[in-house]
């Protein structure tokens, strides 16, 4: 083994050190989505991921940051290059955005969560420094350990670094409302929109490119309908909906109260809560496998399973 | 378990035996065949017809889809690789997700391995089989399941070629928008099993951003499905560990693939330089300057003329490099972006920037980019293909250095690659008849390899590791994070008889070696 790949960062050692090896032990982020996976075992130790953003490169567009940082920080250093990730904003830490896998609302413009870890560093149940994936925005070397670690929760390893990829802030984003369009044709009338949001009644479409490409495409929704520029999206109501694109033209399953569906992507938001989405038995048993190797001793967030809501 | 160096030797007929007045490649690889061929086919015909896993094999699919013959096993025996060593047992050609179940339930059964198998054209050795194991070839399933405009995916069984997939979407405005070189032959599965990329992946992303769902068998026989067509499938993202596996994880077979809408409008320009380094540095800047190509490839003039001579693709002959960039989209967005890649060209002293005035020159320019290899032929009967990746920023300091260890070892390289990712595909180019040569290729492969990972950068881009590059894992993971690779190997197959011998170097992986020791006795070896 080569001794670079040592790691001498001593803010991740000594997070190694304080995870240990023994003991029921979960960092807690800013607790956005603290109910995910089941509640916590009672008696856990908690910690807190390490911070701060270790090396950002604008031209080779990734960035090292320790996965305590907060997303809005992260975001306001990567703005002042005119760069942000895929993942979303919505007051949590990047180990937090990472380990729960939720998109942004803007997913189709910014790209998916599990596109968006190159590298990721976390502790693993014996207290190691395990490394997975590489820093290049290309790789294919070895199993792809990263796309476990997005959605697991925090039940296969705690998650202290990850390279994440950048993109481009496009130099124009634009927010328009109609009342006549049909949010399902809008993807034949404008190229990649960047969001589409329908509430049964509004659609509302940001156009992301650069101000010549959105206006043109405003103009040729015009052509077809009223629409009007609005500041942003609209807010959202409590609950989060996953399902096929298709199938969100069936608006009767979101009850009674308001709801917003993510014309394209399949998210949707209701003031009711979604069913619950049953992981098929074989797939249960196989990730059951995944967590016994990871953790056989089931002391990395307890209480908690992936896909659980 | 695969030596790299043997097996060049014994792929081409090694270098300090072989005879000068010897024929080429071809026929004596031929020739080598027909022997091996002999050797194991004529007096162990009815051995290896009575072996109880064949007759087994035989009841599950049909007699004429399983497979003894010598002449099969050896075909099957290597792959697009470099990589010779392999030997392959029972080769089956199941055509539905039950036969492959019940070939895992026979292999399991009798604590046989299983070596899944597109169209073959990898070029890591990813599907050689090691220790006679039963190779399960998928080409057979070819069907386009289903086209879901809705959803915007394809259901497609693993042997539908990937260029396939895009000419029957042709029609209905998509395409799949992984596109590799072999993409004329390659299957689905196999982009799947080695998470494959192409030019157009530096825009749209690898296989592995186009798979929503995957039917897989797995080493137990169960079937599962992993991923799933929702926004944000629940649990685990087992279908992200499986992409990119390089079938040790199970056998898919069905897919669900992201269909991409057409772009309403492309640009291709052709940038010719005095320098590659002139090239490298037009191509890191156009990145940070916050512009994402559609592509972005190099040639430098040694690949340029054995293209032009080979297809005349209207590459500059004069030029050091060329660089193909295109931008897709809006028609009002990419003549913005088409001209800021122009001027920062020129700024790097481009000697031309010319756009391509039409579908047929467009068409033109990318035929050179994808007959490069082809080309080769033409230079020397052998090559050995390359596959790292740096970062942009280093890609010509990175170049230089190559074109040095390959001086250093009075050898060829010419260098075409994906510069947009910093995906490198040095391409050393020799006759294996040369006295020395093959020990020349493997110490410069070598050296390649490690100006990369000191440049910051890894292994493979899209070739993936298969045989060629386990023992260089070390130099990228420690011991720590290879014993975690096992973990999620081992989760979805703890004998590890599913492609055994590949991925994780051997010592990392102390059930591969069992596996492999359990070769099937007597006429399989």
């Amino acid at each position: 083994m080569s001794a670079k790949l040592l790691i001498t960062d001593p803010v991740l050692l000594n997070f190694a050190t304080e995870v240990g090896d023994s003991g029921p032990v979960a960092i807690a982020g800013n607790r956005t989505r603290w109910d995910l996976g089941g509640p916590a075992t009672n008696g856990t130790r908690l910690l807190t991921a390490p911070t701060g953003i270790v090396n950002y490169v604008p031209d080779e567009m990734t960035v090292t940051v320790r996965c305590g940082t907060s997303v809005e920080e992260l975001h306001q250093a990567l703005a002042e290059k005119g760069q942000r990730t895929g993942l979303p904003e919505r007051g949590g830490t990047v180990g937090g955005a990472l380990v729960v896998g939720e998109n942004s609302l803007h997913v189709l413009g910014r790209g998916r969560v599990r596109e968006a870890a190159l590298q990721i560093r976390y502790v693993s149940d014996d207290g190691k420094v395990v490394t997975g994936g590489g820093p290049t925005v290309k790789n294919v070397t070895g199993f792809d350990l990263p796309r476990l670690m997005v959605g697991s929760l925090g039940t296969l390893g705690l998650l202290t670094e990850a390279i994440l990829r950048t993109n481009p802030i496009p130099a124009c984003t634009r927010w328009l409302r109609s009342e006549e369009i049909n949010p399902f044709a809008v993807t034949s009338t404008v190229l990649r929109p960047s969001t589409v949001l329908w509430d049964g009644t509004s659609t509302w479409i940001e156009l992301e490119d650069h101000s010549a490409a959105v206006d043109a495409e405003q103009a040729r929704l015009a052509a077809v309908a009223d629409v009007v520029e609005v500041d942003g999206p609209p807010s959202l109501p409590e609950h989060r909906w996953s399902m096929t694109p298709g199938a969100l033209g069936n608006t009767n399953q979101f009850g009674a109260g308001a709801w917003i569906a993510s014309v394209g992507v399949g998210t949707a938001w209701a003031s009711q809560k979604q069913p619950a989405v049953r992981v098929e038995p074989g797939v249960a048993t196989l990730s059951a496998r995944v967590k016994e190797q990871f953790d056989s001793r089931g002391r990395l967030n307890p209480g908690r399973t992936a896909g659980v809501r | 378990m695969v030596d790299f160096l043997s097996s060049l030797r014994s792929r081409l007929g090694g270098d300090s035996t072989t005879d000068p007045t010897a024929e080429r490649r071809g026929p004596r690889l031929l020739r080598n065949a027909a022997k091996k061929a002999k050797g194991v086919a004529s007096p162990a015909k009815d051995h290896n017809d009575s072996d109880p896993v064949v007759v087994e094999l035989r009841a599950a699919l049909t007699p004429d889809r399983v497979r003894c013959d010598g002449a099969e096993r050896s075909l099957l025996s290597r792959d697009a690789s470099v990589f010779d060593g392999g030997v392959s047992g029972p080769v089956c050609f199941p055509i539905n997700t039950a036969e492959v179940q019940a070939i895992m339930r026979i292999a399991l059964k009798h604590e046989r391995n299983i070596v899944p198998r597109g169209a073959g054209t990898g070029l890591s050795g990813g599907a050689i089989p090691l220790g006679a194991p039963i190779v399960v070839v998928v080409t057979k399933m070819n069907e386009i399941v289903e086209v879901d405009v809705d959803n915007r995916i394809a259901w497609v069984e693993p042997g539908v070629v990937n260029l396939d997939l895009t000419r029957y979407l042709h029609r209905s405005g998509f395409h799949f928008a992984p596109d590799p070189s072999s993409q004329q032959v390659c299957t689905i599965g196999g982009n799947v099993a080695n998470n494959s990329g192409g030019p157009h992946c530096l825009a749209y992303g690898v296989t592995n951003a186009h798979v929503q769902a995957l039917e897989v068998v797995l080493p137990s026989g169960e079937i599962v499905m992993l991923g799933g067509l929702d926004a944000e499938p629940a649990g685990l993202d087992l279908r992200g560990a499986f992409v990119g596996s390089e079938g040790t994880l199970g056998i898919t077979t069905k897919i669900a693939v992201t269909i991409t809408p057409n772009p309403p409008a492309v640009k291709t320009l052709l940038l010719s330089f005095e320098t590659v380094r002139d090239a490298a540095n037009t191509v890191s800047q156009i990145i940070a300057a916050g512009i994402v190509p559609a592509a972005l490839e190099v040639m430098d003039q040694r690949i340029t003329i054995a293209v032009e001579n080979y297809v005349n693709a209207g590459y500059p002959r004069d030029a050091g490099a060329v660089l193909l960039a295109e931008v897709d989209g809006l028609a009002e967005s990419i003549v913005i972006d088409a001209k800021r890649i122009a001027e920062i060209g020129r700024a790097n002293s481009a000697i031309e920037v010319r756009t391509a005035a039409d579908e047929a020159e467009r068409a033109a320019l990318w035929k050179g980019r994808k007959t490069a290899f082809g080309a080769v032929a033409q230079i020397a009967p052998d090559y050995y293909l390359h596959d790292t990746v740096v970062p942009r920023s280093q890609l010509a300091d990175v170049l230089e250095k190559i074109y040095a260890i390959a001086d250093k070892h009075d050898l060829l390289v010419m260098n075409v690659f994906h510069a947009g990712d910093g995906n490198l595909h040095p391409l050393l180019v020799f006759d294996g008849r040369e006295d020395g040569i093959l020990d020349r290729v493997h110490a410069a492969g070598a050296e390649i390899v490690r100006v990369s990972l000191d440049a910051g950068g890894v292994l493979s881009g899209e070739h993936g590791i298969g045989v060629e590059k386990q023992a260089y894992m070390d130099e990228m993971f420690t011991a720590d994070d290879l014993a975690h690779q096992n973990r999620l190997r081992q989760a979805f197959d703890p004998g590890c008889r599913t492609n055994p011998g590949k991925v994780i170097p051997i010592g990392h992986s102390c059930a591969d070696i069992q596996a492999l020791r359990q070769v099937p006795k007597g006429v399989w070896a």
